[in-house]
């Protein structure tokens, strides 16, 4: 019992103006009133044992918070770095994508030029031995022969523009291809630009794959006018297109090396105000499995290294994106792909 | 002497023509023109043909010129004709392939007829 409670307890005892009921009943309260202090008393003390825990397990809290907080910082960091990656890795492989169509075309490009400069080299030799011919002629008179020569010199320089042009062509498209599109739509001929982008495919091709012989049937509609595109976008997709068919055709001649005709188609048809290009090839098809994901970017079917499976996948924003139409696609396996561009007039 | 020179590049004819228009002239040399292998086989599969040197451009659509010539020599060994490959494809493993089916000569395009005269004249 507490001093206190104690004294009064024993002025209580010892005082002569209370009686003894009257004490037993105040000694009792008091008894009760020190129970009760000593309750008060262990449960403050566990209240203080309680807070101080707490205060620990409070401090620790906010520790670990605080460690916590720092790591998330740190994968937040590490997060917008990886974004900032990703971003510079998708335009690298958009470029590349880009590139890898440019590489598989350069080589068959080179040596697409040596047949006009065959042309040009040879028809301009021809036409210095024609000019000394006529030479002669004049000097012994026969003004007929020397008339007849020199209509021979003007056909061999014709030749040679003609050729020398379309060795230019040639360095145009490939430099057009390699260009940064500068996203401006510009009034096409997009029979023009599907023919030029399938001689390119082909002899691209043809570069890399000695034994790769395919025949090539093109249908443009002449009526369909020009059109307002970004010309080196679509001719990128023309090209992925044409590329794609090549390869399986490619394939299924191996598969098949009798009575098997590989063929790829190019056509162009306007219907309605919409210019439809067609590219139709008889090889390997799609399977099923694989035609939901031919548009996801990296989906590709050929063996590592050899694409990028971003072909289809960009050509596919080019169309939709780029230029509001539809990339269309009707296949049965083993027997045919038709790839189908969709344009707004 | 007849020589048979196959190339889907139609020019050609004109540009053979021009160049050994003295040859021509002269009835020391006749061209045949042939725009595809296909073309050339069926050149060569008629009996009369006199052809004896074919001068034949190896990429061209359909047949290439080395599915010819894997044919030619294979299948007209009486008299065998000479097989020239002229082609814009000059790399190693062309003329390995070449060789290997039997070729008897590989140029290059651009082509440089002084050499191929050279060549056919020591033919002759």
């Amino acid at each position: 019992m507490s001093p206190q409670l104690q004294t009064i307890s024993d002025l209580i005892k010892n005082s002569s103006g209370i009686s003894d009921a009257e004490k037993e009943s105040l000694l009792k309260v008091i008894k009760e009133a020190d129970k009760n202090q000593a309750m008060i008393q262990f449960k403050l003390e566990r209240i203080e044992k309680d807070r101080n825990t707490l205060s620990v397990m409070l401090q620790e809290s906010i520790e670990d918070l605080q460690k916590k907080s720092l790591v998330i910082e740190d994968a937040n960091k590490a997060l917008t770095q990886t974004l900032e990656e990703l971003r510079a890795t998708q335009a690298q492989l958009i470029q590349s994508e880009k590139m890898a169509s440019l590489g598989e075309l350069t080589a068959g490009i080179a040596h697409e030029i040596q047949n006009p400069l065959n042309f040009v080299n040879n028809f301009s030799e021809v036409s210095n031995e024609l000019l000394d011919e006529m030479t002669e002629q004049l000097e012994k008179g026969n003004a007929n022969e020397a008339k007849a020569i020199a209509n021979e010199v003007k056909m061999s320089l014709e030749k040679i523009n003609l050729h020398g042009k379309r060795a230019d062509g040639i360095v145009k498209s490939m430099l057009q291809h390699s260009r940064t599109s500068n996203n401006k739509k510009e009034p096409t001929d997009i029979n023009v630009l599907a023919d030029e982008y399938l001689r390119l495919a082909y002899h691209g091709l043809r570069a890399k794959d000695k034994s790769f012989n395919a025949a090539l049937k093109t249908d443009y509609d002449e009526n369909i006018g020009l059109l307002k595109v970004i010309s080196q976008d679509i001719g990128r997709v023309i090209l992925n297109l044409i590329t794609n068919a090549f390869y399986a055709v490619m394939e299924k001649k191996k598969l098949h090396t009798q009575d098997y005709e590989p063929t790829v188609t190019v056509s162009t048809k306007k219907i309605d105000n919409k210019i439809i290009v067609e590219v139709t090839d008889n090889g390997t098809g799609i399977p099923q499995k694989a035609l939901d994901k031919i548009f996801q970017p990296f989906f590709t079917t050929k063996p590592t290294g050899q694409g990028t499976g971003l072909g289809l996948s960009l050509s596919y924003d080019i169309v939709t994106k780029g230029h509001g139409g539809e990339l269309k696609v009707e296949t049965k396996e083993g027997e045919y792909t038709a790839f189908s561009v969709i344009l707004p007039v | 002497m007849k020589i048979l020179v196959v190339d889907d590049e139609k020019d050609v004819q004109v540009l053979f023509e021009q160049r050994f228009r003295k040859e021509i002239r002269n009835k020391e040399m006749e061209f045949a023109f042939a725009y595809s292998g296909e073309d050339a086989l069926k050149y060569l599969g008629d009996l009369s043909h006199e052809a004896v040197l074919i001068l034949s451009d190896i990429n061209m659509p359909g047949m290439s010129g080395l599915e010819l010539l894997r044919h030619i020599k294979e299948k007209h060994k009486e008299p065998p004709p000479l097989v020239m490959m002229i082609t814009a494809y000059g790399d190693a493993d062309n003329y390995n392939t070449a060789m290997k089916l039997g070729a008897d000569d590989f140029l290059t395009k651009p082509l440089e007829f002084s050499l191929l005269k050279e060549k056919l004249k020591a033919i002759h």
